[in-house]
């Protein structure tokens, strides 16, 4: 082994093939991929880690593979078609997204963060904005309009994420009439975005100190026209999908993780409520106004790709739960914040006063000052834990702004899930994870 | 190290030995270097299973921040976000790193799942993890030179080539 220091070259990322491994090099191997301690990867014996090297193959699975859900890479070890390693390799869509968020203002941010997980972009702008706001200790003092709005906002976006798992789930296993379903159901949600935000995706809807407008005229009649025509589908999809024994065979028992396991990894989302942990940050750390809401928590109990998609399927149910609440309840008022500080003056304003003006100049370039301090903030994105470290050194650009992406730690689920599983399941392991590299990457 | 005792027993709060913060109602522990493992282990009996987030900070850019408790502020600082599923709270876990040994112990053993964080922290910040199954770069190609969230790597420094244009 050379040793690694900082500011080397630090070798390549492949596996190495074993004859080039000694035995307690193979056993650091295969601990850290799966990602257990070496005591831990010891006891697994049922897979065959002494198989013959004339009788394995490593092949490279990805970044260009369809079923990847974009530039994943996997090094998978095969014998015959049985999966003994698995490495995944990320960083081919790494653009350096913390650093250029230290070089945008916290007015532009959330143009940044938006792009991480492109799926559900209102959840991390949602994420951003309540980490500024708790720095600027305004936290407590969102109107009560906005909070909901945000809510509103982040569910229908759970929603739409949820439904391109199940045509992306769908397409990887070769159900493709359940793709194009998926993509139509999203795409309704995703009009109504359009008809709110200006925009499909990448919002920077959700700013800090509130939302960017109000939400328009006829808004209401929008959601419940989707809310209305999505059950009986979702029925339809049930029938499709759920009740087909094709698709339970090709599920069940595929991609097994235990609770400990999963918690060890530190997964959370979908994958870790598959292992029968109840956890979900707006029932057991509430933000926003989810501690007034009426839903379920939708636990799995097996741990395999069967559970995760039944789970998700549900907890769209549960979103349209929530989403029914929220518009009982929607009050009037103000849409973000009125504090000079860090909300722009309104359009009209700016015609008739010169100091609007100025000040309006002024918060869009020079954006506001936040005060010193760090702060981690995390919510539930469709994919589970995601959560924002600020460090702010009192100028109005973040010293250091760090998304914990739900994605990126899921992703290393995936070697201990196709341990010994086939080739053919290994797409529906990845599928399951549902990542988006994007966030991975950032 | 007895002015460091002698603020901490001052302090408000002290849990395994090292003084608790509040920072804007989050519980922050700071943990000296040779503390940090054994107080993550012991983070974790008490309750803290889940490691949820490994991340660096560099504070080259401000020389001269403070900390309080008697601790000397580094260049690098390591932070470590725990978290309870069965109690339901979060502890962050502050380690001060010195640049010209930017080296700390790793998780591993402990926490399997700060594999992939603690690759990344060693790729944005040349903070290298001792004992790390696979201390290789996560993000960044291979044989990049440097690490792109110290702050005196620059912004955009890298010259990009119009292949075939037209001069």
């Amino acid at each position: 082994m050379t040793i690694i220091s900082a500011g080397t070259a630090e070798g390549g990322q492949e596996l190495l093939s074993r004859s080039e491994l000694t035995a307690k090099e193979l056993l650091r191997e295969v601990g850290s991929v799966l990602r257990l301690s070496e005591a831990e990867a010891a006891l697994l014996a049922e897979v065959e880690t002494d198989a013959p090297e004339d009788q394995t193959m490593i092949i490279n699975m990805g970044p260009q593979h369809p079923s990847t859900h974009g530039v994943l890479r996997l090094m998978l070890e095969l014998q015959g078609e049985t999966v003994l390693r698995c490495k995944p390799i990320i960083g081919y869509l790494h653009t350096g997204m913390e650093k250029t968020g230290e070089a945008l203002t916290y007015m532009q941010g959330g143009t940044n963060v938006t792009r991480m997980d492109y799926l559900s972009p209102l959840n991390n702008e949602l994420v951003f904005s309540m980490a500024v706001e708790k720095l600027l200790g305004i936290d407590g003092d969102i109107p009560e309009r906005a909070v909901w709005m945000r809510m509103l906002l982040s569910e229908l976006n759970r929603m739409s994420s949820h439904l391109l798992f199940l045509a992306t789930n769908g397409m990887d296993l070769g159900a493709v009439s359940m793709m194009l379903y998926g993509w139509r159901e999203r795409e309704e949600v995703l009009r109504f975005f359009q008809k709110v935000t200006g925009l499909r995706m990448n919002h920077n809807f959700i700013r800090p100190g509130g939302l960017a407008a109000d939400l328009p005229a006829g808004w209401r009649d929008d959601v419940l026209a989707i809310l209305e025509g999505l059950p009986s589908r979702l029925e339809e999809y049930d029938t499709l999908m759920t009740g087909q024994p094709i698709w339970r065979e090709r599920l069940q028992g595929v991609g097994v993780i235990t609770a400990q396991e999963a918690i060890a990894l530190g997964a959370t989302g979908p994958i870790l409520r598959s292992t029968g942990v109840a956890w979900d940050l707006r029932r057991d750390m509430p933000y926003l106004h989810y501690d007034k809401m009426e839903f379920d928590v939708i636990v799995g109990q097996y741990g395999d790709a069967y559970d995760r998609y039944s789970i998700r399927f549900n907890e769209i149910r549960e979103s349209m739960r929530i989403v029914y609440q929220v518009l009982e309840n929607m009050p009037s008022g103000d849409f973000r914040i009125q504090n000079k500080k860090v909300t722009p003056p309104p359009r009209a304003r700016i015609d008739e006063s010169m100091e609007a003006l100025i000040h309006h100049f002024k918060i869009f370039t020079e954006g506001f000052k936040v005060p010193e301090g760090e702060v981690y903030v995390a919510i539930e994105s469709p994919r589970g834990e995601i959560g924002c470290y600020i460090v702010s050194d009192g100028s109005s650009n973040p010293y250091r702004m760090h998304v914990r992406a739900p994605s990126f730690v899921n992703i290393q689920t995936m070697p201990h899930m196709m341990r010994g599983g086939l080739v053919a399941d290994a797409v529906a392991v990845i599928s399951s994870v549902d990542p988006v590299l994007g966030e991975v990457d950032r | 190290m007895s002015d460091a005792v002698d603020t901490m027993e001052n302090a408000v709060e002290t849990l395994h030995g090292c003084p608790v913060q509040d920072s804007h109602g989050q519980r922050v522990l700071h943990a000296s270097r040779d503390q940090y493992v054994s107080v993550i282990k012991a983070l974790a009996d008490e309750g803290y299973e889940m490691c949820v987030d490994l991340t660096g900070a560099d504070y080259l850019a401000m020389p001269q921040r403070t900390i309080g408790f008697g601790i000397q502020p580094e260049r690098f600082e390591l932070v470590v976000n725990l978290l309870s599923l069965s109690q339901r709270k979060r502890i962050r876990v502050r380690v001060q790193v010195p640049a010209d040994d930017a080296t700390v112990p790793t998780l591993f053993d402990i926490h399997p799942g700060t594999e992939a964080h603690e690759r990344e922290t060693f790729d944005m910040f040349g903070i290298v993890f001792t004992g790390h199954p696979d201390m290789t770069r996560i993000l960044m190609p291979e044989d990049w030179d440097g690490h792109p969230l110290r702050k005196d790597y620059s912004q955009g420094s890298i010259p990009v080539q119009f292949k075939g244009a037209h001069s």
